[in-house]
């Protein structure tokens, strides 16, 4: 929508706002171990998400890139950027641009201005997921018990992403570092139960 | 569990696909030219083939595109997964 | 204190630690044993053999196998983890074990099972199963080249059979092979060995199903540790090495305690160094029951015979028996057994060519008979993925047919390899093989020498050995599945009943369908049928298909995970911790949990639903309507999409308004509703059913890919970017402007089915929508999810002064069914037109859409089809039952009673101050002041037909006070 943004509003407002897992965040904090078999989980609220969809390697496709000094991967399931900074994709001519927060609507004005009249579309999207971030030597494990996705080294790696299902919870699973570290970026009403999951799929290496 | 390749995204279990039944079913150009068995046909009436049979399938909880795969119904063996469209109309 | 029946560890060592005691109880009865004593072990040390009376004779039975393949010895485990129909074979003996005897039949206990039981997602390159020569030698040879690979075996330790007997590898006992291979797999960094694994299931496309039991042999686990893992696998390459089992023989009485097969015997005496008896009689068909006797006349039991059915047995086997102290029986079988419980003799009969019984029998006293039937290449897992299995009259046993495409390969024992050197030799070359191909290129390493190994001679597999007396009809001592208590004269009773097919004989006598799925008696059953069909091989019977699962899983370790809370995902909406603070009372819908109604003190439901309607129909309420699906439709194409997609116009809907829209399947029934706001000129913001969203996405895509790929139009849903409030009633327009100040919330400025973008008082951007799905004057409030619960509490303070009524989805159905408002899913069903909900205005007559074909169709185009109408029970405080069907008053009451339709919402009305009812009746419309009835609970309710509409027909209320 084409409201004010948050960053030009008072912090007040987004004062305001409330993240899925808000209530939650001593709790997931408590619950992460460090050491060898160490895992962490916590939530990483607000990040700026835009939804984009454009013919891929067309000019409209060249020109958003150029606005939003992002290479937008042509490669299935990968992410180019860095974790605050980022392009993933999503399908064939569609990406999430992932950026801190109060970013979505410089991003949204910046991309339609870029496509103009061709065809495509540029949704913010920053409210519709929120971002649970699992980390730590033992993190794959976990993701393992809830996740059938191959997540060896070998076949996913930092800078790869996928949309998949953990638990029975539609994610965007992102791997955003070698330690490893993941986000699993998923619909607010979502949050909860995918906290559940991974906690109690954490219960092997948080309970010794 | 079937292990469906997703022309996009890859190899993924069977829970991220909805199934879409019989390919190559296309739409009718023009529904109202169709007499009612015609039409009846197209709605409800479908191939069941012990072995190969080309079907549809999207990755609804993926890219959530459409795809067209050849299946052998005996064997649950996959092969030659494709966009599945139409030739666009001009 | 020592077991009687334990080996000195000078005769056999055993794989068990002598220097540790545990101690259970069975059947209340006190148990010592060592770890690495299978229950099973445990009660031999301790000369306890007999199991349970078997399940339907009360026969007295014993342990018979030491593997999986045990039909007896069936047990109960209480404690901590109850658990029924366990074999005592595979149950590992923990300090503190309690069992109990099973006669074939356990129990569920009525306790909740409070263990963790844990899945795995694990892919793979090559994954062996069974950890015997082949199999750690696959492991091997697959491992070394760097693939991804997992080595699965059921047992506590790798080994296989060759923890079972004194075979030597390289110079050494095979045991040293055993842990160099060991500490090599260990080191591997891409090898993952599973033990105390079985894999259960093995399926299309090289996906196996493994379940490991983690912490089953431990007395006490930790907190929150797996009891239980089920594997679940996808490799490029499958290698089989799952072994053979020995089959047992079917004669008289072949049912009595101390009747074991000859390979548990060896395994006993090896692995477990307990001699199961000490006068032991060997009944056997091939050689390798030879070793078996061998090792019982070493480890100090007599063998006073040793039983043979072919004539002519290897002369130098025969002659080490001699030597040994044992005495040969060549060309003679078994015919009989004595024995109070345990056997004490067996009766020795020649055989003639054809297998009869000749000469005159000899009694010979015993208190073991060990019997090889021969064996069978374990094919489950093979035969589960596809493959098919050929007789083989060489080797006497069904093999695997050599496998085409990904198949899993088999190979050793399971393929009727069963010399060492051999098995060894297609382990390494399967392993290099399996890792090639999986694009790991890897050479076959050497294949080590061997000892103590000789190929076997021809077997003479003797599937019936004839009683001294009767006919086979009447031999009902000749058992051939001891779980099932099925016998000969059972099979007999089948064939005559003029069943051929062994699969219909299995369903008819019940054999192989026990908890061990005839792992001991399925092709016994087949060679008895052949037997008596006179076929030329079992191969001409056949054999029983193999399914899922080799052995039995728990359904808690199926379960996983998706237990209690996690069962299924619980959604819920920014303000949902408000509606809980409230004391809402909170329905499912799909796996939303949305609040039904906010009870206060002393009320039920009816008085909670009736105060809250009231407040909407004359003050205002608030609802939680973020549940609703969005989409975002954009692309210069979209007027044109929509207008193909909805049975009414949306091109020409002007930006800033919104539309009630209604989707059709092609075949003309209703799939969704909901109203589509157009934001710009190429932009559409589609609202759906709650239940509906994901359908609808997939619904447009497809379309939009697959027919109609040239519109330029994306898809975006949006969900949860948003929530949304709806306020409503008479005072709602108040409470709106107090909360946008920005925003001209006049009739005149801002009209139904009208939005404005603006900004709170509070500062949140928030897009508000004049909708109503109850008649009244109502606004939707539309902001960023993140804000939700903050606009939720400042739209709840605004209009406190006001006695703004929070409401549920109970009082949303009594609103919208006093205005006749359907909803997709509860008053439709997927053969519902939106012609038959007298929703002709929906229907565009100008434009295509999909499904207007449909509409012409002679069934759908019927008159007297079941259309959308309202019932009044005559009696006005009778409320309806929905589902409740509605008959003729005056017909019959006779099955079949012709029925005119059901009821598919019932309500108390506040407004009304009565009950009533939405229906589907056929040719409703024109029953219109008719009275059907509804038989209900026994009585019938009487109803008047009705027009679908209750509450305010002209429509005066939605623009709120002014206009009343
Ligand atoms: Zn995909």
């Amino acid at each position: 929508m084409t409201v004010v943004s948050t960053n030009e509003s008072s912090t007040e407002v987004a004062g305001l706002r409330r993240s899925p897992l808000a209530g939650r965040r001593d709790e997931l904090a408590a619950a992460g171990v460090e050491g060898l078999r160490g895992v962490r989980l916590g939530e990483e609220p607000f990040l700026s998400q835009v939804n984009l969809r454009v013919l891929p390697a067309s000019p409209a496709a060249a020109g958003v890139e150029q606005a939003l000094g992002t290479i937008l991967p042509r490669e299935p399931n990968r992410v180019t950027g860095d974790e605050h900074d980022a392009a993933l994709w999503l399908g064939p001519d569609e990406w999430l641009v992932v950026a801190p927060d109060g970013r979505a609507d410089g991003i949204v004005e910046a991309a339609r201005t870029a496509m103009a009249d061709s065809p495509g579309s540029v949704v913010d999207v920053s409210a519709n997921r929120t971002t649970l971030r699992l980390a730590g030597p033992t993190s794959r494990e976990v993701l393992e018990k809830v996740c059938s996705l191959d997540l060896h080294p070998r076949a996913f790696r930092s800078g790869q992403c996928a949309q998949t299902l953990v638990g029975r919870a539609q994610v965007v699973l992102w791997q955003v570092g070698t330690e490893p570290a993941y986000r699993l970026m998923v619909r607010g009403s979502f949050a909860d139960y995918l906290a559940d999951l991974l906690l109690d799929a954490m219960a092997e290496f948080t309970h010794r | 569990m079937l292990q469906i390749r997703c022309p996009w995204c890859g190899d993924r279990e069977e829970t991220e696909f909805r199934y879409g039944g019989q390919a190559h079913v296309d739409y009718p150009r023009d529904p109202a030219a169709l007499d009612d068995r015609a039409w009846g046909e197209y709605l409800f009436v479908r191939d069941n083939p012990k072995g190969e049979f080309a079907e549809r399938w999207v990755h609804t909880a993926g890219c959530r595109r459409w795809f067209t795969t050849v299946r052998d119904t005996a064997t649950n063996q996959m092969r030659a997964e494709l966009p599945s469209a139409r030739k666009p109309v001009m | 204190m020592t077991s009687p029946h334990r080996l000195d560890s000078s005769v056999r060592a055993g794989r068990v630690d002598r220097t540790r005691r545990l101690r259970g109880t069975v059947d209340g009865v006190e148990l010592s044993g060592h770890p690495g004593d299978t229950l099973a072990s445990a009660l031999l040390a301790e000369g306890r053999i007999v199991a349970a009376p078997s399940i339907h004779r009360g026969r007295p039975r014993g342990i018979l196998a030491a593997d999986c393949t045990e039909p007896n010895a069936l047990v109960q485990l209480h404690g901590a983890c109850p658990e029924p129909m366990l074999t005592a074979t595979r149950v590992e003996l923990y300090d503190g074990l309690v069992a109990e005897s099973l006669s074939g039949v356990g129990r569920v206990g009525p306790e909740a099972d409070t263990a963790v039981y844990d899945k795995k997602y694990v892919h793979a390159d090559v994954v062996v199963i069974g950890a015997g020569p082949a199999g750690i030698a696959a492991a091997l040879s697959a491992g070394r080249s760097g693939a991804r690979v997992v080595l699965v075996d059921e047992q506590r330790e790798l080994g296989g059979a060759l923890l079972d007997g004194t075979e030597r590898i390289d110079g050494h006992p095979a045991t040293e092979w055993i842990g160099r291979a060991v500490r090599e797999l260990v080191e591997l960094p891409e090898v993952r060995v599973l033990t105390r694994a079985s894999a259960v299931g093995c399926y299309e496309g090289n996906y196996l199903l493994v379940a490991e039991k983690r912490t089953d042999h431990l007395a006490e686990a930790g907190p929150q540790q797996p009891r239980q893992r089920l594997w679940h696998l996808r490799t490029q390459r499958v290698v089989l090495a799952t072994g053979a089992h020995e089959r047992p023989m079917v004669f008289a009485d072949n049912d009595r305690p101390g009747i074991m097969l000859a390979s548990a015997v060896r395994s006993y005496i090896n692995r477990y160094a307990v001699l199961p008896g000490q006068q032991a009689v060997v009944f056997t068909t091939s050689d390798s029951a030879y070793t078996t006797a061998l090792e019982l006349l070493d480890a100090g039991a007599r063998v006073p015979a040793l039983v043979d059915t072919r004539p002519d047995p290897p002369a130098h086997l025969a002659e080490q028996v001699r030597a040994a102290g044992g005495q040969v029986y060549p060309g003679s079988a078994v015919v009989g057994t004595g024995g109070q419980e345990r056997i004490s003799s067996v009766r020795i009969s020649e055989l003639d060519e054809q297998g009869s019984l000749t000469g005159t029998p000899r009694e010979v006293e015993c208190d073991l008979l060990a019997v090889c039937g021969g064996w069978n290449p374990v094919v489950h897992l093979f035969s589960q993925a596809g493959g098919t299995v050929r007789w083989d009259p060489v080797v006497a046993g069904f093999l695997p047919e050599e496998p085409t495409g990904s198949l899993p390969k088999v190979v050793g024992a399971a393929r009727g390899t069963y010399d060492l050197a051999g098995c060894l030799s297609q382990g390494l070359a399967a392993g290099a093989e399996a890792a090639t191909t999986s694009g790991f290129r890897v050479a076959v390493p050497p294949v080590p020498p061997v000892a103590g190994d000789r190929p076997s001679t021809r077997p003479r597999p003797l599937w019936l050995v004839p009683a001294e007396e009767g006919t086979s009809e009447q031999w009902h001592t000749h058992f051939v599945d001891l779980q099932r208590d099925s016998t000969v004269a059972d099979i007999w009773r089948a064939l005559g009943a003029g069943m051929r097919s062994v699969e219909h004989v299995k369903r008819y006598t019940t054999i192989s369908t026990g908890q061990d799925q005839g792992k001991t008696s399925g092709v016994n059953a087949v060679g008895v049928i052949a037997d008596a069909l006179m076929a030329g091989s079992p191969g001409e019977v056949g054999t029983t298909t193999h399914r899922p699962p080799y052995t039995p899983v728990p359904f808690a370790l199926m379960a996983g995970r998706d237990r209690g809370g996690l069962h299924d995902p619980v959604r819920t909406t920014p303000m949902h911790s408000w509606h809980v603070a409230a004391g809402a009372v909170f329905e499912d819908v799909g796996q939303w949990k949305r609040a039904r109604y906010y009870p206060r003190a002393g009320e039920d439901m009816d008085a909670a639903v009736q105060r809250e309607c009231l407040a909407a129909r004359t003050g205002v309420a608030m609802q939680d309507v973020s549940t609703l699906g969005r989409i975002e439709v954009v692309g210069p194409d979209a007027p044109e999409f929509l207008n193909r997609i909805y049975t009414n116009g949306f091109a020409k809907l002007p930006v800033g308004k919104a539309r009630y829209g209604m989707m059709c399947t092609a075949d003309g029934m209703v799939l969704d509703d909901g109203v589509s706001m157009r934001l710009a000129e190429d932009r559409y913001l589609m609202s759906t059913t709650t239940g509906g969203a994901a359908g609808v996405l997939d619904w447009l895509e497809e379309w939009l890919q697959t027919e109609w790929p040239h519109l330029g139009v994306h898809c975006t849903s949006v969900i949860e970017q948003w929530a949304a409030v709806a306020v409503v009633g008479p005072d709602s327009r108040a409470v709106v402007g107090r909360i946008a100040p920005e925003l001209d919330v006049s009739a005149e400025a801002f009209g139904f089915m009208e939005f404005r973008d603006t900004v709170l008082r509070s500062g949140v951007p928030a897009r508000i929508c004049r909708v109503s799905f109850s008649g009244e004057l109502a606004y939707e409030v539309n902001v960023p999810a993140w804000y939700g619960l903050a606009v939720w509490e400042e739209v709840a303070e605004a209009g406190a002064d006001l006695g703004i009524t929070p409401y549920g989805t109970e009082t949303m159905h009594v609103l919208r069914a006093e205005k006749g408002f359907v909803i997709v899913g509860q008053d439709t069903d997927g053969t519902v037109t939106p012609l038959d909900l007298g929703m002709d205005w929906v229907v565009s007559r100008r434009k295509d859409f999909v499904g207007k074909r449909s509409f012409a169709r002679p069934d759908t185009a019927r008159t007297d089809r079941k259309q959308l109408v309202g019932l009044l029970p005559m009696d006005p405080q009778q409320q309806l039952p929905e589902g409740a069907h509605l008959v003729d008053p005056d017909g019959p009451r006779q099955p079949p009673v012709p029925m005119l339709g059901h009821v598919t919402s019932s309500y108390r009305s506040a407004a009304l101050g009565r009950t009533f009812a939405l229906a589907l009746v056929a040719d409703g419309r024109r029953r219109v002041g008719e009275v059907l009835c509804a038989p209900a609970g026994g009585t019938d309710i009487a109803v008047e037909v009705t027009k679908p509409i209750f509450y305010d027909e002209e429509g005066v209320r939605r623009d709120g006070r002014q206009y009343e």
